[in-house]
């Protein structure tokens, strides 16, 4: 059997990063499963720029950031293997893995990162009314036939959804000939970036209609045509408020799912609202040792949180095969109250806690100039004012460990509280 | 155009911008710090991008190598920047920021490569 100290599944931003810290924090027998052809994850289709803005102060494309932390990897001498499908892991920590060069391995390690990333919502997930033709793209599998493989996709286009892959696609295929007739939006409001809608679609005089939805596709073997319509507020189409656009193309940009099928596997704990495993203030899993970092745990909207967040896991995961993190001691819960999706992490040993403990979190709606409450069981410990919030947009809050040792207890809630 | 509005993209506030053109100069209402101010009057007198795109490559590995502009263009010259990186084909090996075309469109700005790429 083939033995490693760490394993890190997945070798795009998440992994890469996990990878390099828990080589910096002294690991030497670290390992990188990769199952596409080449390290970078996501980012090699991801040719735009406004990467890197807060890591590196920079506005790198995707390949660029990319390139950055795959020759740190090389340069620090990280074992990896591309082509490579992990097929499942077990609570004892051994990887069952297969590519075409080594054939089927079964891999040993002290820790494992999951760094499995995320994949896009399909038109199956939101039962779309009308026929099956060709035509119909989730925004990322067109991003790579036009960036990667280098092909067009279609030439009249209709995209439903706003997340930021969406708008980035209504610019690319703008630039390259195409006509984007609209973007639709069920929600009342965006779940992209406003740099995107401003500079991919603002730029391009492309029309973004909020509480709208497609109720209907055209066409036999090629999309023909969409219908969209306008949504009442519990976002079900209004009739007679449809609009017909012919177009050969529909791309969906509606969401994306953690991929944790390897995790749910092993036995982790899930958390329905994030998707991704439960984890505590070291990225661990529910399962001792296996940490998770990046789109796998929640879906985030900047790779330079990922990078963060990956650090953070890879130096725990080098803790925990030193035997430097704390297993028991202190332990309370953080629960996501009034107007929070969720909070990672979602437990915290407050003995691992170095100065502060980094929350991530989404709210709900858009609020604007409100206050988050954070409550230790029942008392108030802080109180941060926003001027603006949006479901896009994560919220990063910084608590110190002092506050957090101030008194014993149980449970840490997060609420939004308006009218301030 | 005496009057046009933007939204900011400095901050995730993202303030709605109106800028009116008077006697005195450009005057910018809407925002609540400076950055929003500055976008503005770059927004309105000389908008520019970074522009990213592909080109054609001549690679076991890939069909498409990933290019931009190692500045911001003016936006007026981005489709016309597009003909011309639509033509462009490239032989590797290619080292990341490699420059593909220099001085593009004589706007002083060049094209270069987003990444590497050995065959």
């Amino acid at each position: 059997m083939i033995s490693y100290d760490i394993v890190v599944i997945g070798g795009g931003p998440a992994g890469l990063a996990a990878a390099i810290e828990a080589r910096n924090y002294g690991v030497k027998k670290i390992l990188v499963l990769e199952r596409d052809k080449e390290l970078g994850g996501i980012l090699q289709q991801c040719i735009h720029n406004g990467f890197g803005l807060h890591i590196f102060k920079e506005e790198l494309t995707g390949p660029e950031y990319a390139e950055r932390f795959i020759t740190e990897l090389k340069s620090l001498k990280i074992d990896y293997k591309i082509n490579t499908m992990v097929l499942t892991i077990t609570k004892d920590k051994t990887i069952h893995a297969v590519n075409p060069k080594d054939g089927y391995m079964v891999i040993q390690a002290k820790a494992i990162v999951l760094a499995m990333g995320c994949r896009e919502r399909t038109a199956g997930a939101i039962s779309i009314p009308g026929t099956r033709p060709s035509g119909v793209f989730t925004a990322g599998t067109a991003q790579r036939y036009i960036n990667v493989e280098g092909y067009m996709v279609g030439r009249r286009v209709v995209i439903l959804g706003s997340g930021d892959i969406g708008l980035i696609m209504a610019r690319r295929m703008t630039l390259e000939g195409a006509k984007v007739l609209c973007v639709v939006e069920l929600m009342p409001f965006s779940g992209g970036l406003t740099r995107n809608i401003v500079q991919c679609l603002n730029d391009f005089d492309i029309p973004l209609y909020l509480s709208h939805t497609v109720t209907n596709i055209k066409g036999k073997d090629r999309v023909e045509g969409v219908t969209i319509a306008r949504v009442d507020e519990n976002r079900l189409p209004i009739p007679g408020t449809e609009i017909d656009y012919d177009c050969d193309t529909l791309l969906l940009s509606i969401g994306l799912i953690p991929e944790n099928e390897l995790t749910v596997k092993a036995g982790a704990q899930i958390d329905m609202r994030t998707n991704g495993p439960v984890v505590n203030e070291s990225m661990e899993t529910t399962i001792s040792g296996v940490f998770a970092c990046g789109n796998v745990v929640h879906v985030h909207d900047l790779v330079d949180f990922v990078t963060e967040e990956s650090r953070r896991a890879g130096r725990s995961a080098a803790k925990y095969v030193q035997k430097k993190l704390v297993e028991d001691g202190n332990e309370f819960k953080i629960e996501a109250l009034n107007g929070i999706s969720y909070i990672i992490p979602q437990t915290v040993r407050i003995d691992n806690v170095d100065k502060s403990l980094d929350l991530y979190l989404r709210v709900r709606n858009v609020y604007d100039r409100v206050k988050l409450v954070i409550k230790a069981d029942q008392e108030t410990i802080k109180e941060i004012n926003k001027r603006h919030m949006a479901p896009g947009e994560m919220e990063h809050i910084v608590l110190s460990k002092d506050l957090l040792q101030e008194k014993s207890f149980e449970r840490l809630t997060i609420e939004v509280k308006e009218g301030i | 155009m005496n009057k046009q509005e933007l939204i900011c993209i400095n901050c995730p506030i993202g303030c709605h911008l109106e800028v009116t053109k008077t006697d005195q100069g450009l005057k910018v209402s809407g925002n609540q710090c400076k950055r929003g101010e500055i976008y503005a009057v770059n927004e309105i007198t000389a908008p520019s991008r970074v522009l990213t795109s592909t080109v054609r490559v001549n690679s076991s590995f890939l069909r498409r190598l990933p290019v931009r502009t190692n500045k911001p263009i003016p936006k007026s010259m981005i489709f016309q920047a597009m003909e011309i990186i639509d033509k462009i084909v490239v032989n590797t090996p290619i080292t990341i920021g490699d420059v593909i075309t220099d001085n593009l469109m004589r706007t002083g700005v060049d094209l270069i490569a987003s990444r590497s790429l050995s065959e």
